[in-house]
């Protein structure tokens, strides 16, 4: 059907309707990102001042702005329009952010110095932040500082957003600071800390370099692909990191093979994919305006099967080889080359193409989960987990359902959510990341993520209830 | 093998298609004159609104119809010839049957109001009504909504959504007070208020007035004030569409009259849904059910019927649900505007107006007749096993928090509403603690 004529604004369909408070906290953020622009155009700006403008003008600008937009009206969904804004509809917008983002992954991945990475001496872009990198650990920025600081700009600065979109649901406004505190302490502020006490990331003052190591806590192999390999493991051990080093280490390994299953059996994969993990962090905020364009299809599940079982087939081969070539201080298993046959592929096709230019970069095209549903392995390992052995499920409730379509509309993962609400069934899916939103958006108070008992979890039931005339089961 | 033929392609026709295939080989068509598939008609709103599209309120994707071998025919049937039991299509066109399915739902009400049938004034009841709203309400200044009922609330919605400024007519005294009690009904009017919706009670529609193109310019209340407007949103209700049945020999009332097992008077014709009349008056419920529930219930038990199990439509405990703007709705068992002369009845209200609980029971027996839940969500299958189990309302009280269905971190109520009827009631419940066990008992059926 004709709809409304697509509007060209990015925040707002009407942004004719905003008023002098959030104009005034979108030019701020403009401001800021203008700056961020202007740097990499590499017009001079002096760092020491044009930081601060950038960071603080989209963090303030951002809150002001969804503060006076949200509370100014009366709490609960805010879908209106969603469908006709061409920034989340896949219109021109939609494309033009798309095209964007893709092509800033792309130079931060393998164009470094296309941003201003250079080991001769920053410029443009990645000097802006050189400021802040020389305050934490007393040296010049790189493309990963840059985009690590970012990158938690955004899940703060539009998490508030979603706080204030969201307030009137406390799940949704407690996760979202869980998420927010997670990539500001655990991801960001710690490791750049511990950076700072020259735990991780040295250079001595002879010159030598004692290597890194991750010390994003939550950041768990396998998605942290490559926390095996052997810089990685040599960096742990480094002993002037220590006692960090090994800590990290031992947190490591525990937490895919002791953590991480617990507390997926309690309460699903939820915990970590929409509460604590940075791809999903990011989703879950700067994504959340894309989460209606994952697809439904029945065809598109069949696809996610395959490719999120292929890519933990492969991290799993992969660390093998990683592994066995460590212990065995060899750089060969039968006689392939592991860095070649396995470690670059990997890093390359799944590691940067999958998870950051189509993960992020596809944001406006496939939705905001397009790595986390069809190439996470770590989701991949929750989701069995989550499917065979746990005490969550959405349950529905009763007969309720009016097969509307809004909890499978805006579910970010693409389950066909509604296909098992109409039939009251529970949904019990390997791929449900548990942001809550289809419990949310349903209008018909169907839908409630519950932690219980495992017993009956993906019966069907034998009729809806409600009808007294069929009671045989069917 | 038999030709089975439904006119519908709403819930209760697809619904009874679905479960014919389940059991049966029968060949299937399915007609309407609506749109090509199935389709959430509940969901019209959230497609004006933005919220989904066209594609998104289709339950099925589109390959289903022919995986499951349901044959889909766009057609409007004008003519049903009970004797050669054949159909006849606008065009010309026939179709024969061995067994017939009436799924036609609803249409709106109009009564007779001047001006009803002007450009720019309609019902929301189909997609067509939806693309002429999208039509009639571009640039438009205001728009006035005669009719306060659950589709009048919806459409208000609507068109705020598209910042339109809507004068909401309602002749009860306070929003939908036919059916919510005075409390429950008393928290929507101030919410529709805080929506900034003109909303006027005691008011009746006396005219439409018409510009030079045949459009409606304004309306006439019946205090006889002439409101400006450029559409006219007319929801009072729906009623049987059954006008195609004339001279078939099927016989209806406001509706199709069938019996308990949904058959008309008419041999191999049956009737569902919206459009179904039921001849015998069962308990408390209506002779008309309007509601995609039952809609979709009367389908389940067709099916049966249709494939030789002749089964009785038996509806359980009444359930709706509903909302209205940002505040949720949901009802289980009886809750009449006023309290029948045998019914006890207790409100409680929270502090910020917009959450709410409503009991009834009998006052001789304390046994739980019904409950309005506002706000807040309770579980179905904990009420519908307390109605079954005739649960009295202290017991009831009592085990609140197993039937607590809000998501999780939500604050709970339970503590303030034993403590309320305590109170007023002179009895000492006490709360017991969520119990998974207690609450699988409730939903093993
Ligand atoms: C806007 C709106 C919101 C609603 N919200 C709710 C809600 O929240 N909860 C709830 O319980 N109920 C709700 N309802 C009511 C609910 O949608 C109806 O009770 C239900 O859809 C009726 O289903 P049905 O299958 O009986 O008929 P319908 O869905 O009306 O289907 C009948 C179909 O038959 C077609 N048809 C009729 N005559 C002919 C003919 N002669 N030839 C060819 N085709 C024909 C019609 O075009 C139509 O497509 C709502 C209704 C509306 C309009
Ligand atoms: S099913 Fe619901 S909770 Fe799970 S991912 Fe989808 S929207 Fe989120
Ligand atoms: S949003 Fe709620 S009512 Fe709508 S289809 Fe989903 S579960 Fe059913």
């Amino acid at each position: 059907m004709s709809s409304v004529d697509p509007s060209l604004s990015i925040a707002n369909p009407d942004l004719k309707d905003a008023d002098v408070v959030q104009k005034a906290g979108l030019a701020l953020a403009g401001l800021g990102v203008l700056v961020l622009f202007l740097s990499w155009g590499g017009v001079a700006i002096p760092p020491s001042i044009g930081l601060p403008i950038a960071l603080l003008g989209i963090l303030v600008g951002t809150v002001i702005y969804s503060a006076r937009l949200y509370l100014n009206q009366p709490e609960g969904i805010k879908n209106n329009g969603v469908w006709f804004r061409s920034l989340t509809s896949r219109g021109v917008l939609g494309w033009v952010a798309g095209i964007v983002l893709t092509g800033f992954y792309v130079l931060l991945y393998w164009f470094p110095e296309y941003i201003g990475f250079k080991a001769s001496g920053n410029e443009g872009f990645v000097a802006l932040f050189d400021p802040l990198s020389m305050f934490f650990k007393g040296k010049p920025a790189s493309q990963w500082f840059l985009y690590g600081t970012l990158y938690t700009l955004c899940i703060t600065a539009l998490g508030v957003k979603f706080l204030f979109k969201y307030r009137h649901n406390r799940y949704q406004f407690v996760r979202t600071l869980v998420v927010i505190a997670s990539q500001l302490f655990l991801a960001y502020l710690i490791p750049e800390i511990l950076a700072g006490l020259n735990y991780n990331d040295v250079t001595t003052a002879s010159g030598e370099y004692l290597g890194y190591f991750n010390t994003d806590l939550k950041n768990s192999w396998p998605l942290d692909y490559d926390f095996f390999y052997d810089w990685q493991l040599n960096a742990f051990q480094e002993p002037s990191y220590q006692p960090v080093g090994t800590l990290y280490l031992i947190i490591g390994i525990a937490m895919f093979l002791v953590v991480t299953p617990i507390i997926t059996y309690y309460v699903g994969k939820r915990w970590y994919c929409s509460w604590v993990c940075g791809c999903g962090g990011l989703a879950e905020t700067a994504g959340d305006p894309f989460r209606h364009l994952s697809s439904k299809k029945l065809s598109a599940w069949r696809l996610e099967r395959w490719l999120i079982h292929s890519v933990m087939v492969f991290v799993f081969v992969m660390t093998a080889a990683t592994i066995y070539g460590y212990f065995w201080n060899t750089g060969e298993v039968f006689g392939l080359n592991i860095y070649k046959t396995f470690q670059q592929p990997y890093g390359f096709l799944i590691g940067a193409t999958f998870s950051g230019v189509i993960g992020v970069g596809f944001y406006p095209m496939l939705g905001n989960r397009v790595w986390c549903r069809f190439g996470c392995p770590m989701a991949g390992y929750m989701g069995i987990i989550q499917r065979f052995k746990s005490r969550f499920r959405i349950t529905t409730n009763g007969g309720q359902c009016i097969s509307c379509g809004n909890c499978s509309t805006y579910c970010e993962q693409g389950i066909d959510v509604r296909s098992y609400a109409q039939k009251g069934q529970n949904i019990v899916r390997a791929s449900c990341v548990g942001c809550g939103v289809c419990s949310a958006v349903c209008p018909r108070g169907v839908l409630n993520l519950e932690n219980g008992p495992e017993q009956g979890r993906t019966d069907l039931p034998p009729i809806i209830i409600g009808n007294e005339s069929i009671k045989v089961s069917n | 093998m038999q030709h089975i033929v439904i006119i519908g392609n709403g819930i209760s026709g697809i619904t009874t298609a679905r479960h014919i295939r389940k059991k049966s080989d029968q060949r299937i068509t399915v007609i309407s004159a609506e749109t090509d598939h199935f389709y959430s008609r509940t969901a019209l709103m959230y497609i004006y609104m933005g919220h989904m599209k066209y594609e998104h309120t289709k339950p099925y994707e589109d390959w289903f119809w022919e995986k499951n071998r349901i044959e889909l025919k766009r057609a409007y049937v004008e003519k049903v010839d009970t004797e050669s039991k054949t159909l006849t299509f606008a065009g010309g066109e026939s179709m024969p049957y061995d067994k017939l399915v009436l799924a036609t739902g609803s249409k709106s009400n109009k009564f007779g109001w001047p001006g009803q049938d002007l450009k720019a004034v309609q019902g929301l009841y189909n997609y067509q009504d939806l693309e002429s709203m999208e039509t009639y309400t571009k640039d438009i200044s205001r728009a006035v909504i005669v009719g306060g009922g659950l589709i009048g609330i919806e459409m208000a919605e609507m068109l705020l959504s598209r910042n339109i400024p809507v004068t909401f007519l309602v002749r009860e005294g306070s929003f939908w007070n036919n059916v919510l009690p005075d409390g429950e009904s008393e928290m929507i009017n101030r919410h529709i208020r805080e929506h900034h919706v003109d909303l006027r009670l005691s008011t009746n529609l006396k005219e439409i007035l018409s510009d030079e193109n045949g459009r409606a310019r304004a309306v006439v209340t019946d205090s006889g004030e002439e409101i400006p407007c450029q559409f006219v949103g007319l929801t009072a209700g729906v009623s049987p569409n059954i006008g195609f049945l004339e001279g078939s020999g099927i016989e209806t009332n406001r509706g199709i009259m069938v019996d308990p097992y949904l058959e008309t008077n008419v041999k191999d014709v049956f009737a569902a849904g919206d459009c179904a009349e039921f001849r015998e008056t069962n308990g408390e419920r209506r002779n008309l059910e309007q509601v995609w529930y039952t809609g979709r219930m009367m389908g389940e038990v067709l099916a049966e019927t249709i494939c030789n199990k002749p089964t009785k439509y038996e509806p359980g405990h009444w359930f709706n649900s509903a909302k209205f703007f940002d505040i949720e709705y949901q009802t289980y068992g009886w809750v009449w505007a006023k309290p029948k002369d045998n019914e006890n009845d207790f409100y409680w209200e929270h502090e910020s107006g917009k959450i709410s609980l409503r009991l009834r029971w009998d006052k001789e027996t304390d046994k739980l007749l019904g409950v309005n839940n506002f706000g807040f969500r309770l579980r179905h299958h904990a009420f519908d096993k307390w109605f079954k189990e005739e649960r009295t309302v202290q017991y009831v009280l009592e085990h609140l928090r197993d039937a607590n269905f809000d998501p999780e971190f939500y604050k709970s109520h339970e503590e303030e509403i034993v403590n309320q009827f305590n109170a007023e009631n002179g009895t000492k419940v006490s709360l017991k603690k969520k119990s998974w066990k207690r609450i699988l008992q409730l939903v093993s059926n």
